[in-house]
C-alpha cells in the first residue's frame, strides 16, 4: 500500500472516567483506503476511543480532524454525517424487519413522506450490495440469516449511509472461521474501492492477515503504530502485553504412564436425539494431554458432557481409574477425581450471581471441611478461596466479590482455579481459553501442562487447532461423532484438516 | 465486549493486564445505571418507592371517588394501631405466667393496642405465607400454590384441633401443627414432584392444587361433608378447635381475639428461612439451583432434588400459615372462608415487596398486615366514605397497584438489561437476580 493522504487523524486523545484513564494522550490516524488495526487487549482502551470518534463519548483533551479538518463530534448522527460508519460488536439490527429495511432504517425512501417506499428501498440496497459483490437477499428477514450475513448489513448500512470511513469492532468475534474468511474478502475489496477501515481486534493472527498498519494499545495508551509488513506474532503479543508472552507453549515431551480415564465404544444422544457421539473409544493416561480436535458439532460436546455426567449414555462405557463411572451421574465422577473446565464458563461454570468463595466450593460445598451436618462453615470456605484466588492470580475481587463483576479471563481462571485445586486424577478441559486474551491463554496452557506434568490425565476438547497443536501429547481427531484418526504431536495442521473434514474416513471407505 | 457505550478500560485500576471478557461496572451514566445501583445498595429504595407510588395512586383513586385521601388514609393509619407505639405514656403491663405487674412505657390495652393486635395477627400470617412464596423463588420457583397449601395445613390444624379431646394441651397443639406443615409440605411436594420429574411448570401444577385443595374443603366442611359440624347444619362450617388445642394469647383479651403466640412461630420461621437460606449447605444448593441450574448441575447439585425440597419447605411455612390462623383465632373453617380465602395470594405481593429476603418479608407483612387491617370496614370512621365497602377496595388496588409497581420497576431494569446486552454491558442473564419472577 503506498503511502497516501491521510482521512482521519486523532491527536492527543484522553478520556478520564472515574477512577481509571481510558485513553491517555492517544494519537492515531488512517490513510486512504488502508486497513489500520487498533490492536490491544481487553481494557486497552480500543471501545473509548471508538466510541469517543463515533460520538458516543466526547473527549476530554485532545481533537479529531477529518481530511485535515478539526471537527466536533457529539453524537454518532454527526458521525455519519461526517462519513464515519461503525459496525458494533453486537448488531444493532431489528430481527423482524428485512434486510431491506433495516439498511434504509432513519434515511428511508417514502411516498408522500409517510409511507415507506419499499419497492424502492430494496432496489436501492440490491444496486448497493450488487456495487460492493455482496451476496445477500433484500427481502430476507434478519432473524432469519446468519451472524455472518447480519454483519453484512450492519456494513451496508454504513455503505448506504455514504460511509468512507468504517469502524469494525472485534468484526470475527461472532464468526466461524469460513465466514471471517468472507469478511477478509469483503474488506479486501472494500479497500480497493477506496474506504478506509478501522479494524478492532486482539487476535493476532487476523491482525497480521488484514491490517496494513497496526496500532497497539495498552491500559490507555498507543504503544506504537506499525506496518504489517514485518510484523510477527511474538512482536505483537509483547507489545499488548508489555512483557514476553509464550505462544508456544514450552513443554518437554509426555511420560505418560497408567491409563486413568479409559473410553469403550461411548454412544451418546444429543438434545435432538439424535446419536451424536457414535462409538468412540479412548484412553487418557497421566502424565499426558489428550487433544480432541474436530469442526464444531461434531460431537466433542457431547462426549464431555456424557464424561462428566451430565448427559446420559446410551450405551458403552468409561471408567476413572478402573472405576466405571458410566452411570454414576456428576456427583460420583467429581468424587471420584474428574475436574472439568467447561465450555460455557458463564452458563456452566460459575453461578454469576454467587460470591467467588460460594462458587469456588461449588463442588464441595457438602464436604468437610467445608460443611459439618448441613451447615456451612463459611469461615473456611472464604479462607481457602482467598488462598487459591491469591494462588492463581485472580484480580478484581476477593472472595465476597460476586462472580459476574470480574472480567471474562479472571472469571476463567476461578473456574480453572477450582477444578485444579480439587486435585482431580483426570482433568476435563473444554474450550479452556475461548474468549481470552493472549496473557490469559498463555496462564491456562501453562496450568494445563503444569497439571500433565504433575500426573493428572488431561483430556482436550478444543476447536482452535492452534492449541491442540500446542499443548497436545496426542491428537484425536472427531468427525460426525466418531474418532477418525489419531496422531502424534508432529502432525502438521494440514493433515488434521483433512481428517477434520472427514477426508481420512473417506480414503478408507474408498480403499 | 467492545461496544458501544461501556468504556472498556476501568479494569485497570483494579485488574491486571490479562483481562478479557465481560466488561467491569461503568461508571452510572445514566438513569437506568443509577437505578440499578440502588438496586445493589441493598435493595431497599425500589420496594419503599414502590410502597409509596402504590399510595399515592391509591390515594388518586380515592380523590377520584369524591372522598378525601388525606382522611381516608388517617382512618386506615388509625386502623391498624401502628399509633400505638407513639402514643408514649407510664403504663403497667403484667409478665406472663405470674400475677407480677411491671412499669412499661404502652397503654397495653388502648383502643389502638388492640387494633395493633388485630393487625400483628394478620401480620404473623402473612409472614408464613410470603416466606413460603420467597422461599420457592430462591430456588427460581414461582409457587402460586400457597392458598391451596394454607388450606391443606388449615383443614389438618382444624382436624386434628376439634378431634383428641382430652390430649396434654401442648402435644395437642403441636401435633396439630407439624401435621398441617407436613400436609402443607406434602401439597407444595407434588408440584416440586412435578417439575422435577417430567418438568411440569409449577405456576400451573400450583394452580391446579390451589383448585383440589379448595374443592376438596368444600366437601369436607360444606353441607354434608364428613368433617362438617352436625350442630349447625344451615352454615356448612367445621367443628370448632378444642380448648385446649388453642394457642395461647399472649396480649389482649382471648375473648376479644387477642393476639396469639402464633406470632413467635412466624417470626420464629423468618430466622429458620434466613439460617436455611445462607447458612445451610441445603441454602446453598436451592439458590445455585435459583441462579443458574445448568451450574449446579453441573457442580454435582441435584436440580431435581432441590426443586422438590423447596417446594417442600415453602408448603412448610403455607401450612404453618394455616395451623396458626385456625388454631389462634379463626378456630373453624367455615364454607364462606374457603371461597373468600385469599391470604395465600397475597403472600405473593408480601414476597415480592420483600424481595424474597428475610427482613424484607417481614417488614412488608407488617405493611400488609397493616393495610388489611386499616382498610376493614369496622376500622373506617363512617364519614371518609359514602360507602364503607369502599376502604376494602381500597385495600385491594393498593395491593394490586404494589404488585403493577414491582412489575414496573423489574420491567425497567428488565429493559435496561436487554438494551445493555444490545450494547454489550448487562452480560448474560436477564433479570436482575433470578429470583425474580419473568415478567
Amino acid at each position: 500500500m503506498s503511502e497516501s493522504r491521510v482521512v482521519l487523524e486523532l491527536r492527543g486523545i484522553t478520556k478520564q472516567f472515574p477512577g481509571v484513564l481510558a485513553n491517555d494522550h492517544i494519537d492515531f490516524d488512517l490513510r486512504h483506503g488502508e486497513v489500520h488495526a487498533l490492536l490491544g487487549e481487553n481494557g486497552a482502551g480500543k471501545s473509548t476511543l471508538m466510541s469517543i470518534l463515533y460520538g458516543l463519548y466526547s473527549q476530554d483533551e485532545g481533537e479529531i480532524l477529518i481530511n485535515g479538518e478539526r471537527v466536533e463530534i457529539d453524537t454518532p448522527k454527526e458521525a455519519i454525517e461526517r462519513g464515519i460508519g461503525m459496525v458494533h460488536q453486537h448488531f444493532m439490527l431489528i430481527p423482524v424487519m428485512t434486510v431491506a429495511e433495516n439498511i434504509v432504517l432513519a434515511s428511508e425512501p417514502s411516498k408522500a413522506g409517510i409511507v415507506l417506499d419499499y419497492a424502492s428501498a430494496r432496489a436501492r440496497v440490491s444496486e448497493l450490495a450488487q456495487s460492493f459483490n455482496f451476496a445477500i437477499d433484500p427481502d430476507a428477514r434478519i432473524e432469519n440469516i446468519s451472524v455472518g450475513q447480519q454483519q453484512r448489513v450492519e456494513i451496508l448500512k454504513a455503505l448506504y449511509r455514504k460511509a468512507d470511513i468504517l469502524i469494525l469492532d472485534e468484526p470475527t468475534a461472532v464468526l466461524t472461521p469460513q465466514e471471517a474468511e468472507e469478511l477478509f474478502g469483503i474488506l479486501r475489496s472494500l479497500q480497493r474501492d477506496g474506504m478506509s477501515i478501522i479494524f478492532i481486534s486482539h487476535k493476532l493472527n487476523e491482525v497480521l492477515q488484514i491490517a496494513d498498519r497496526i496500532t497497539v494499545l495498552r491500559r490507555g495508551r498507543k504503544i506504537e503504530t506499525l506496518p504489517a509488513e514485518g510484523a510477527t506474532e511474538e512482536g505483537l503479543a509483547r507489545l499488548m502485553v508489555g512483557r514476553e508472552v509464550l505462544l508456544r507453549v514450552d513443554k518437554t515431551p509426555a511420560k505418560p504412564a497408567e491409563p486413568l480415564l479409559q473410553v469403550d465404544d461411548l454412544r451418546v444422544l444429543d438434545d435432538r436425539e439424535i446419536e451424536t457421539v457414535r462409538g468412540v473409544s479412548l484412553d487418557v493416561h497421566a502424565g499426558e494431554i489428550v487433544g480432541i480436535a474436530g469442526v464444531d458439532g461434531n460431537g466433542q460436546t457431547e462426549l464431555v458432557e456424557a464424561l462428566t455426567g451430565l448427559r446420559p449414555v446410551l450405551d458403552g462405557r468409561f471408567s476413572v481409574d478402573g472405576r466405571d463411572l458410566t452411570h454414576a451421574g456428576t456427583h460420583h465422577i467429581l468424587d471420584a477425581g474428574v475436574g472439568h473446565i467447561p465450555e460455557d464458563r458463564q452458563l456452566r461454570g460459575l453461578v454469576l450471581e454467587f460470591t467467588l468463595a460460594e462458587n469456588v466450593a461449588l463442588h464441595d460445598f457438602d464436604r468437610r471441611p467445608y460443611s459439618r451436618f448441613g451447615w456451612l462453615r463459611l469461615g473456611r470456605i472464604v479462607e481457602r478461596a482467598r488462598r487459591i484466588l491469591h494462588e492463581f492470580d485472580v484480580r478484581g475481587g476477593g472472595p465476597d466479590t460476586l462472580a459476574k463483576s470480574l472480567s471474562g479471563g479472571n472469571q476463567q481462571k476461578v473456574v480453572v482455579a477450582r477444578e485444579v485445586a480439587n486435585d482431580p486424577r483426570v482433568l476435563i478441559a473444554a474450550q479452556p481459553t475461548r474468549g481470552l486474551d493472549v496473557g490469559a491463554i498463555e496462564f491456562v496452557h501453562r496450568r494445563l501442562v503444569e497439571e500433565r506434568d504433575s500426573g493428572r490425565a488431561v483430556l482436550l476438547v478444543s476447536l482452535e487447532l492452534d492449541e491442540i497443536l500446542s499443548l497436545s501429547d496426542r491428537i484425536l481427531v472427531m468427525y460426525e461423532g466418531e474418532v477418525v484418526g489419531e496422531y502424534g504431536p508432529d502432525v502438521t495442521e494440514e493433515e488434521l484438516g483433512v481428517a477434520m473434514l472427514g477426508g481420512t474416513r473417506e480414503k478408507e471407505a474408498a480403499a | 465486549m467492545s461496544d458501544a457505550e461501556t468504556p472498556e478500560t476501568p479494569e485497570e485500576s483494579t485488574e491486571g493486564t490479562e483481562d478479557t471478557g465481560g466488561a467491569p461496572e461503568p461508571p452510572p451514566e445514566n438513569t437506568a445505571d443509577r437505578l440499578a445501583q440502588w438496586q445493589k445498595a441493598g435493595g431497599v429504595v425500589a420496594p419503599v418507592v414502590t410502597a409509596v407510588l402504590a399510595f399515592l395512586v391509591g390515594g388518586l383513586v380515592v380523590l377520584g371517588t369524591g372522598s378525601n385521601p388525606i382522611e381516608a388514609y388517617r382512618g386506615i393509619w388509625n386502623g391498624t394501631g401502628l399509633e400505638w407505639f407513639f402514643q408514649v405514656g407510664s403504663y403497667e403491663v403484667g409478665l406472663p405466667f405470674s400475677d407480677t405487674k411491671v412499669w412499661f412505657p404502652w397503654d397495653p390495652s388502648s383502643r389502638a393496642a388492640e387494633n395493633l393486635q388485630q393487625t400483628l395477627i394478620l401480620t404473623a400470617t402473612l409472614i408464613l405465607t410470603g416466606l413460603a412464596v420467597a422461599f420457592a423463588f430462591r430456588c427460581g420457583l414461582f409457587n402460586i400454590g400457597g392458598q391451596g397449601q394454607y388450606f391443606v395445613g388449615a383443614y389438618f390444624a382444624i382436624w386434628i384441633g376439634s378431634s383428641f379431646a382430652g390430649m396434654n394441651s401442648f402435644l395437642h397443639i403441636v401435633f396439630a401443627i407439624v401435621a398441617a406443615a407436613l400436609a402443607g409440605a406434602l401439597w407444595a411436594g407434588i408440584a416440586g414432584i412435578l417439575k422435577a420429574t417430567v418438568g411440569a411448570h409449577e405456576v400451573i401444577t400450583t394452580i391446579m392444587l390451589n383448585w383440589i385443595a379448595y374443592f376438596t374443603g368444600l366437601y369436607l366442611f360444606g353441607q354434608g361433608g364428613p368433617l362438617q359440624n352436625k350442630e349447625q347444619v344451615f352454615s356448612p362450617t367445621s367443628n370448632e378447635v378444642l380448648e385446649d388445642a388453642r394457642l395461647p394469647v399472649f396480649w389482649g383479651d382471648p375473648l376479644l381475639q387477642g393476639l396469639h403466640v402464633g406470632l413467635f412461630i412466624a417470626l420464629g420461621a423468618l430466622v429458620a428461612f434466613w439460617v436455611i437460606v445462607n447458612r445451610t449447605t441445603l441454602g446453598y444448593q436451592v439458590r445455585a439451583v435459583g441462579f443458574n441450574p445448568d451450574a449446579a448441575r453441573y457442580g454435582g447439585i441435584s436440580v431435581a432434588r432441590n426443586y422438590f425440597l423447596a417446594m417442600a419447605i415453602s408448603g412448610v411455612f403455607a401450612g404453618l400459615a394455616g395451623a396458626i390462623d385456625m388454631l389462634g383465632w379463626r378456630f373453624s373453617i367455615g364454607f364462606s372462608d374457603i371461597q373468600s380465602g385469599t391470604i395465600g395470594f397475597v403472600g405473593i405481593a408480601v414476597a415480592l415487596l420483600g424481595r424474597n429476603t428475610a427482613l424484607g418479608v417481614g417488614l412488608s407483612a407488617l405493611v400488609f398486615g397493616s393495610l388489611i387491617n386499616g382498610t376493614a370496614t369496622r376500622n373506617i370512621p363512617p364519614d371518609v366514605f359514602d360507602i364503607p365497602e369502599q376502604a376494602g377496595n381500597l385495600s385491594l388496588t393498593i395491593q394490586a397497584l404494589v404488585l403493577l409497581f414491582i412489575g414496573a420497576d423489574i420491567l425497567i431494569l428488565y429493559l435496561w438489561r436487554r438494551t445493555g446486552q444490545v450494547l454489550g454491558v448487562g452480560g448474560r442473564g436477564g433479570l436482575v437476580g433470578k429470583a425474580e419472577p419473568e415478567p
